[in-house]
């Protein structure tokens, strides 16, 4: 089976990162790290290629910069990479990112692709749903668990009460859940052959876009503003009297938890 | 929660300027080693132990290693975080290749080893003492030996132990009495009682590779005496096969702290082993796996310091008490506002630092010491590093106990209580200027072996790098102002120091300033450190984080570093006040 990985390069989450002031871009250094949330994928991807001696391919648009993030997938098993890295792609909102790694993926081949459920720096949590229709694939959502077998994709899909048994016809595009599998541990062996694997970077015009396709001028959204998290309010403290709970059972009733 | 971030950018900063990393990756031995491959390794290290090991330390302290039955068992955590580590590899980074060894610099497992330290220090004893096994083993003749253990070692599949003390033989191995008679098949029997063998036995590996000191028929008394052999647990047949060797685990000590770490009284009964390299030359091989694990036992002392800060910086920041002044009225700030609790974070961090980079100097030197294309800059480094050995073992330990006192301190009566888990840090880091060498013995190492080496050249050589710090603290202006005036003070007065233990004939007078002058050694050297850190730093720019390393050395300088002009007295004072008291005089009178 040849699946398709849809990998994030994101600015390192433990430091502070900056948008610039224009556009509320984030601005990204050179050094970016692999998203957490696409461990995930990865890690369904490498189990399901090896169930079936099949190849996981990553995908990811970004600024390649030193590839760290890229890297770090690959370092997990993951066979190559294709990295659509282009200054032409600044500023390109979610509709245009799903509509390249579209065309990266299509120019690649696939029987399934894999991705997080929303990236932890930009939390638009629409792309995977976009890349299936650009594909014209059907699109499975919060799957925490994946079997994938004789051309049939079966899902557990997350509910609030649950899980639903979904199925679909590959190819097909899903979107997995974090924390449902442990992502495996780079091995230092993993690490040193990462070095070699193959990664191709592409540009936007090898995707066959223009510049006004993509990017900024391509996007139908902009951002318009963007405010700081309020500051948290002080917690309501309740004195036991030897009646508290009555007075804790009004609150959690007033906040609708019970 | 028991949560420990590596501190990723200070290790990549003292690789950089201090062992200059860049550098090293150029020398013979290193062609497939590049700065970027080491960055990302140091990520994927970090993310794991942070996230497998650090978990583990507090079950180890809780439940620790027990003695059930005959057999020592560990909690089942660490079982599960070991599997986790050999098939990660992460044990092989340094390794030798020919053996399956990632044959990386030393100074990379170096700062490994410092996050799986702090991750877990009882825990990380047992991969510790292996690599000091893979060293030895490495650098004997015997191809066979290499063959049938160093892979294994490398992988960390089997575990190593180093065997020297015995009830009669701590500080003086010299007095040691295991025998080893040769057998017919030219393996030796070793017959023996050994006490607080680290890891000594365990369910963690598959075996366990021993190696012995003990004494052959007739050999000379003393040191001179003593030779090294491999007993493993199990004998390897040819095939591969296990064969029980007569060797076995009687007991285990209840301890104050590392109570992960089992410390086994190991009983030898004709236990087979193998002769490493000559009869009677022990000692030689042996101290090279004891030097080794001395850098890595100051390593120690940094490495719980480095959580024990971390943990009390949290507490800090969160424990309300009282109102700092100028904080607005009815306000209850968090202690970090007050400044006797600044003064305690400043000096765990400062310190720290400081340790870290006197640690990786000696690391980094070591990678010079074997790879160096230069056999004149090899010697040297080689000389450097044995001079500095006894201090980064003795100053960073007792610093590093020091500062999980003050950790504790930071976090009052809660510091106290177990339930907060600082106090584990306290009793962990207490075990390290005892063993490896207590603390005292270090010193009488550095002033009686380690000064005069070339005629007292060597040290000399590395006060003049230090002196050569004052040219360019001169040019970076004001705001190194402090840090030139008090280095050149610090520095005067240890190399006073230093010449008049250079020129003492009374041997006793030497030994008595010895645990001072190391003291002071260790205060200067880190100093330095700082310094060099500072320069770099306000070279790269102006970020917050580069500006607090020029903050942090100046803090060192005007409030640490003093503390080593006040020791001069005690150095030279010679040992007439430590005898003025014979022991009766010292016995309570009623
Ligand atoms: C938890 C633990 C783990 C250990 N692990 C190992 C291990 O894996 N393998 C191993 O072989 N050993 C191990 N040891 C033993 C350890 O190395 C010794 O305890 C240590 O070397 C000190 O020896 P001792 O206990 O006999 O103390 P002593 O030698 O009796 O020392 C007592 C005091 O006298 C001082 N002193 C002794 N001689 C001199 C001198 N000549 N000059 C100045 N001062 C002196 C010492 O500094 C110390 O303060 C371990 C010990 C412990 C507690």
């Amino acid at each position: 089976m040849k699946i398709a990985v849809c990998a994030k390069q994101i600015p390192d989450p433990a430091t502070p990162y900056d948008l610039d002031p224009d556009h509320h871009w984030v601005v990204r250094p050179d050094d970016q790290v692999l998203d957490d949330t696409d461990r995930y994928g990865v890690e369904i991807g490498l189990q399901l290629a090896e169930a079936s001696e099949g190849t996981v391919t990553l995908f990811s648009m970004s600024p390649a910069g030193t590839l760290q993030g890229i890297r770090q997938a690959l370092a997990m098993g993951a066979d190559k990479a294709v990295v659509i890295s282009d200054p032409a792609l600044k500023g390109s909102d979610a509709a245009v990112t799903a509509k390249v790694l579209a065309a990266a993926i299509e120019r690649e081949g696939y029987d399934l692709v894999i991705a997080g459920t929303e990236s932890t720096d930009g939390y638009t949590g629409v792309v995977p749903q976009m890349l299936a229709e650009h594909l014209g694939v059907p699109s499975l959502t919060f799957a925490k668990h994946v079997e994938a077998a004789d051309g049939t994709l079966r899902i557990h899909r997350q509910t609030p009460e649950g899980y639903d048994v979904v199925e679909a016809a590959l190819p097909a595009v899903v979107t997995v859940t974090a924390g449902v599998v442990e992502p495996r541990y780079p091995t230092f062996k993993g690490i040193m052959q990462a070095k070699q694997k193959p990664v191709e970077e592409l540009s936007a015009a090898d995707l066959g876009f223009g510049a006004d396709d993509v990017g900024a001028a391509g996007s139908g959204t902009v951002v318009e503003g963007v405010t700081p998290v309020p500051a948290r309010q002080a917690g309501e403290i309740v004195e036991d009297d030897g009646e508290a709970y009555l007075k804790i059972l009004e609150i959690l009733e007033r906040a609708k938890v019970i | 929660m028991d949560d420990y971030t590596v501190p990723l950018r200070d290790i990549r900063f003292v690789l950089d300027h201090v062992c200059r990393l860049e550098e090293i990756t150029t020398f013979p031995g290193f062609e497939h080693v590049d700065v970027d491959t080491v960055d990302g390794l140091l990520v994927e290290a970090a993310r794991f132990m942070e996230e497998v090991f650090a978990p583990t330390n507090r079950i180890g302290d809780l439940v620790g290693s027990r003695f059930v039955d005959g057999e020592v068992v560990t909690p089942d955590e660490f079982k599960k975080a070991w599997r986790a580590y050999v098939e990660a590899g992460w044990n092989a980074v340094s390794g030798p290749p020919e053996y399956g060894g990632g044959g990386f610099p030393h100074v990379v497992g170096f700062a490994i080893s410092e996050m799986m330290t702090a991750s877990n220090l009882a825990f990380s004893l047992c991969p510790m003492l292996t690599g000091s096994a893979i060293t030895v083993l490495d650098d004997q003749p015997d191809e066979t030996l290499k063959a049938t253990y160093l892979e294994k070692l490398v992988t960390a599949e089997w575990t190593g132990t180093m065997v020297l003390t015995e009830p009669e033989a701590g500080s003086d191995v010299g007095a040691l009495r295991t025998k080893a008679e040769p057998s017919d098949d030219g393996t030796w029997a070793i017959t023996g009682t050994k006490i607080f063998i680290t890891w000594g036995e365990h369910d963690l590996a598959e075996n366990i590779v021993h190696l012995v000191l003990a004494r052959t028929p007739g050999a000379p008394p003393g040191t001179k005496g003593i030779s090294l052999f491999v007993v493993p647990k199990y004998v390897v047949g040819d095939d591969g096969s296990f064969e029980e060797n007569g060797v076995r685990c009687v007991s285990i000590e209840h301890k104050l702290g590392i109570h992960g770490s089992p410390t086994c009284v190991l009983e030898f009964e004709e236990a087979k082993g193998w002769m490493v390299g000559e009869e009677h030359r022990g000692m030689r091989y042996m101290f090279k796996m004891m030097n080794q694990a001395r850098v890595e036992v100051g390593l120690e002392g940094l490495a719980v310091a480095e959580r024990a800060y971390q943990k009390a910086l949290r507490y800090a920041r969160e424990r309300l008490q009282g109102r700092a002044v100028g904080a607005p009225p009815h306000e209850r700030s968090p202690i970090i506002e007050h400044p006797d609790v600044r003064r305690m974070l400043m000096t765990m961090k400062a310190y720290d630092e400081a340790m870290r980079g006197l640690l990786y100097d000696v690391a980094g030197s070591v990678d010079r010491s074997r790879h160096h294309p230069d056999d004149v800059v090899r010697e040297a480094a080689a000389a450097r590093v044995a001079l500095l050995t006894p201090v980064a073992k003795a100053w960073c330990t007792d610093v590093g106990v020091e500062m999980t006192s003050i950790g504790l301190q930071v976090h009052g009566g809660m510091g106290y209580v177990e339930e907060t888990g600082v106090a584990q840090y306290y009793r962990d880091s207490r075990i390290t200027p005892i063993y490896e060498g207590t603390n005292g013995i270090q010193a009488v190492d550095l002033v009686l072996r380690k000064l005069p080496m070339h005629g007292g050249r060597v040290v000399r050589e590395y006060l003049a790098e230090i002196e050569g710090l004052d040219a360019p603290l001169a040019e970076a202006g004001p705001r190194f102002a402090a840090m030139r005036r008090e280095l050149a003070e610090a520095l005067r007065v240890l190399s006073e120091a230093t010449t008049w233990l250079l020129g003492r004939d009374d041997p006793r007078d030497v030994l008595a300033g010895a645990t001072p002058y190391l003291r002071m050694f260790g205060t200067v050297a880190g100093g330095a450190y700082l310094v060099r850190l500072a320069l770099a730093a306000a070279k790269d720019g102006e970020d917050p984080w580069l500006r607090a390393k020029v903050a942090t050395a100046d803090f060192y300088a005007r409030e640490l570093l003093p503390s080593a002009v006040g020791l001069l007295g005690a150095v030279k004072a010679g040992a007439a006040p430590l005898y003025a008291l014979d022991p009766e005089q010292l016995a309570p009178a009623r």
